[in-house]
């Protein structure tokens, strides 16, 4: 519940987009329309693996006109602790899934005069609802969408089918590559760029767009991390008067989750700041995997992000 | 540069430095703001050949810094004789500018108020423009009862020069209109006008 | 059962009061006697039932009168509507929540019916009946937020979120409690709450907003703000204080009962669903002190608060003139017995 309302689904349609992404389409159970949601947005899915509970956050693509259902993209990730391979091998159509109500840590923005999309692999889902935006608004935009290969460019040709000559495909194996200093220098005053994909392309075209000297007020990503594994540690929660076991592939708030205890988040990749937890103290040293607190706030001490961060020690003891 | 009082809603302005990495300098200074440009841009001479300066020198009229930024040597120089005439070829420089240029303004707060406004409507970001002020600490206030503007401020309260009211300048500052804001002193008791204070000097 | 609209004044001969039941729901905003800012911010819950909060928009029997209020305050002065052009997808969310909610909650008064995109909507105290296309702007008489705004108790501030800051970047505002939205639209949270003292002070405005970055749809929030006005006057606009400022020195203790007014905001924020923006709707209830101290709580403890106010608080909210005389009245009611904990009567 700390996520904020949740609402029961029941898979519509699954549709296997490239030989590693399934598309799920995810129709309200009780008849009443999904809530409307604001291009970029994200809910997090809440899996039951056997009384084992898993929550992981998928990008919306869009929402049926009849507002009965939404569509969310899954990329099978070998390393999954279990969320993604649990999409992909063990929910079929008619499984029962609970949501949150969308979150929106990507938004347009909504002054600017252009917007430029840029999406690699399986981050072209939140890049897609975007666009579908910004061409009902009749916004000046454009798409730039990196796969792996024809066969992995699932959402290519119907993001072309919808925005036509807007679209810019690149395909890894035809040797085509984003050229940000190609794309950027003439784009009008005002214009905001926005990517989602693999870390290390996020990381390339935000450079790309300081080279080319947008200020960084105009460039924006989503990255989503999967909590990262580690060594094992107990966690100690001094309000609740529990201590907890957090195994080395689950993360700290799924931990705290299973032993009972109601802990807030919203995004659970590491950018919200909505789970942010005061230490209270710690045997070892801190790993923070987030993109929310700042230096200062990580070499305190005192904060941790349960969503994606952890102990490599003993035991944490968190003012929960 | 000038440090100003803590008021919450006025902006920063940290002091020009140049962007190493913007390809396009676009620069509108005024009076004594000339100063802070020619002590940025000589510190990066190598960002001239890529910088449009446009000044007006206003009060500094007498200063010859209109002779030391043309110097500067700057790819595009234009020596506007107001601000307004500064702004209006700043507009249709905003209208085809691409992304890649920053923007800098400094002189004094009017001033620098009215080239970020100017700004806005094209999609800039406040914080993207760098800012330094730099001369006379007088206020643009908005009159909140007639809306009229009065530039240079330097007391309060003051006459607004469009209702007549007495005003007293308020330490609330907005960036859309570039203005303080004046409200009404003797509203409660009228005719009881505390004494002026030159403040704004 | 429906309301019954009450045809008074909030201007000239001021003939504004609330009845019984009005006094009995009035948002008493002390749940203690001592007072002190705070971001008291709590879920926008469905309270019990004939409060403040029984529902998320509050309609109750001044609604008629306060709505011919703001038409001529707009008649007046028509930048006290006003919306930055990237705000309309905002506005249309605001039509749907507005709406929705007044038509599910008082259907004996208002109704909406949808086919589609093609709404009808009808409003029984005003007399309208409206046929437009959710999303045209050209098939409404006003644009979005002020077709529905004239039409909705409270003052509405619609809020862009952009690089991890709120905006304000449009509004209708008839009935503020001294703040102009022609002077402060286009501002950062940081920059419209400026005047405001001690709050930055306490660290309350940043760990406030870091809360509002992260409002989440279908989770309202609520919190009371308060503050005094003399006469039953809704439109304390600074435009206007060059004419109504003269009324805080008119008080006198013959008529401080009646001319001293508690005026309480109920301000609520929703995260509004196609444009992330978040509105923030401030609900003014007004009522004198001769009606507070008909509940005996309530007229021991706001003596108590007003004596223990800060100073730069009382002068902030402007009741510096009146406030002894103001004390002096209540203390006949103030018997010296402890008062309750909470907000209600007993």
């Amino acid at each position: 519940m700390s996520g904020g309302v949740e609402i029961t689904v029941r898979v519509a349609e699954i549709e296997q987009a490239t030989a590693s992404v399934k598309r799920f389409r995810l129709a309200s159970a009780s008849g009443e329309p999904l809530p409307v949601f604001s291009a970029g947005s994200h809910v997090v899915v809440s899996m039951d693996d056997g009384g084992h509970r898993i929550r992981n956050p998928y990008s919306l693509i869009d929402r049926a006109p009849d507002g009965l259902s939404y569509r969310i993209g899954v990329l099978r990730t070998p390393n999954s602790r279990g969320g993604s391979i649990f999409m992909h091998e063990r929910v079929s159509v008619g499984s029962e899934l609970v949501i949150t109500m969308p979150v929106n840590l990507f938004p347009l923005i909504r002054t600017g005069r252009k917007h430029v999309l840029v999406a690699g692999g399986i981050g072209v889902t939140p890049i897609y609802a975007m666009a579908d935006e910004l061409r009902s608004q009749n916004a000046p935009y454009e798409v730039h969408y990196a796969m792996r290969d024809e066969a992995n460019g699932a959402f290519a040709a119907e993001l072309v089918e919808r925005h036509g000559d807007k679209v810019r495909l690149y395909r890894d194996d035809a040797r085509e590559i984003i050229r940000v200093e190609e794309m950027l220098p003439n784009q009008p005053l005002g214009t905001h760029l926005y990517v989602c994909g693999p870390e290390g392309m996020i990381n390339a075209i935000l450079a790309g767009g300081r080279a080319a000297g947008w200020p960084v007020e105009n460039l924006h990503s989503e990255r989503f991390l999967a909590p990262p594994g580690g060594a094992p540690f107990s966690v100690a929660l001094a309000k609740a008067g529990i201590t907890a076991e957090v195994g080395p592939h689950q993360s700290l708030l799924e931990a705290i989750e299973e032993a009972g205890v109601d802990a807030p988040y919203l995004c659970r990749g590491g950018a919200c700041g909505q789970c942010v937890t005061t230490v209270l103290s710690f045997e070892g040293e801190l790993i923070h995997n987030d993109h929310y607190l700042t230096d200062e706030e990580k070499a305190s001490g005192t904060k941790i992000m349960t969503c994606v961060s952890r102990l490599n020690g003993r035991e944490l003891v968190l003012d929960l | 540069m000038t440090t100003l009082s803590d008021i919450k809603s006025r902006p920063i302005y940290a002091g020009l430095k140049v962007d190493d990495m913007a390809r396009r300098h676009l620069v509108a200074a005024e009076g004594e703001g000339a100063l802070a440009v020619i002590e940025a841009f000589s510190r990066a001479p190598d960002a001239l050949d890529r910088t449009t300066i446009l000044y007006c020198p206003a009060g500094s009229a007498a200063m010859g810094h209109d002779t030391a930024l043309a110097d500067l040597n700057p790819d595009v120089f234009h020596l506007a004789p107001s601000p307004q005439t500064l702004l209006v070829r700043l507009n249709v420089m905003l209208s085809t500018a691409t992304m890649g240029t920053r923007l800098y303004a400094t002189g004094t707060e009017g001033f620098i108020g009215a080239v970020i406004a100017a700004a806005l409507p094209f999609g800039v970001d406040h914080h993207s423009i760098y800012t330094e002020h730099r001369g006379s600490l007088a206020r643009r206030v908005q009159c909140v009862h007639c809306k009229g503007m009065t530039e240079n401020v330097t007391a309060t309260p003051f006459t607004c020069s469009h209702c007549g009211l007495t005003l007293f300048v308020r330490d609330h500052y907005s960036r859309r209109l570039g203005a303080f804001q004046g409200v009404c002193v003797d509203a409660e008791e009228p005719g009881v006008i505390p004494p002026v204070e030159e403040l704004y000097k | 059962m429906g309301l019954q609209f009450k045809t008074e004044t909030f201007r000239d001969d001021f003939t504004f009061s609330n009845s019984p039941e009005a006094i009995h729901r009035f948002p008493f905003p002390f749940d203690s006697d001592s007072y002190m800012y705070s971001v008291n911010i709590e879920q926008h819950m469905p309270g019990p039932p004939k409060s403040h909060v029984e529902f998320p928009i509050d309609i109750d029997e001044h609604y008629v009168a306060e709505m011919q209020d703001r038409a001529m305050v707009l008649k007046e002065d028509p930048l006290r509507c006003q919306a930055l052009p990237h705000m309309l997808t905002a506005e249309w969310d605001l039509v749907e929540l507005l709406m929705e909610s007044m038509s599910k909650h008082y259907p004996e008064h208002f109704s909406l019916t949808k086919d589609g995109d093609r709404w009808h909507w009808v409003n029984r105290p005003l007399g309208i009946d409206q046929r437009f296309t959710f999303g045209d702007t050209a098939t409404l008489p006003y644009p979005p937020m002020e077709y529905v705004t004239r039409q909705c108790q409270g003052d509405f501030a619609l809020i862009d979120q952009r690089n991890d800051m709120l905006f304000m970047d449009a509004g209708m505002i008839t009935t503020q409690a001294d703040w102009s939205l022609d002077f402060d639209i286009g501002m950062s949270w940081t920059e419209w709450h400026g005047p405001v003292p001690l709050a930055h002070d306490l660290g309350i405005m940043d760990r406030a907003l870091k809360f509002l970055l992260n409002l989440q749809q279908g989770r309202p929030v609520r919190r009371l703000n308060w503050t005094m006005t003399v006469n039953p006057r809704l439109d304390t606009s600074p435009e206007n204080y060059h004419k109504w400022g003269v009324d805080r020195t008119t008080v006198t203790p013959e008529n401080v009962g009646d001319k001293v007014h508690l005026r309480v905001e109920l301000q609520a924020l929703w995260r509004l669903p196609r444009s992330n923006a978040i509105v923030f709707s401030i609900r003014c209830y007004l009522i004198k002190m001769s009606e507070l101290v008909t509940i005996p709580k309530w007229g021991r403890r706001f003596p108590r608060i007003l004596k223990g106010l800060p100073p730069e608080l009382a002068e902030y909210k402007g009741l510096t003139r009146y406030r002894d005389m103001t004390i002096k009245y209540l203390e006949q009611f103030d018997d010296g017995a402890p008062t309750s904990p909470g907000f209600f009567p007993d």
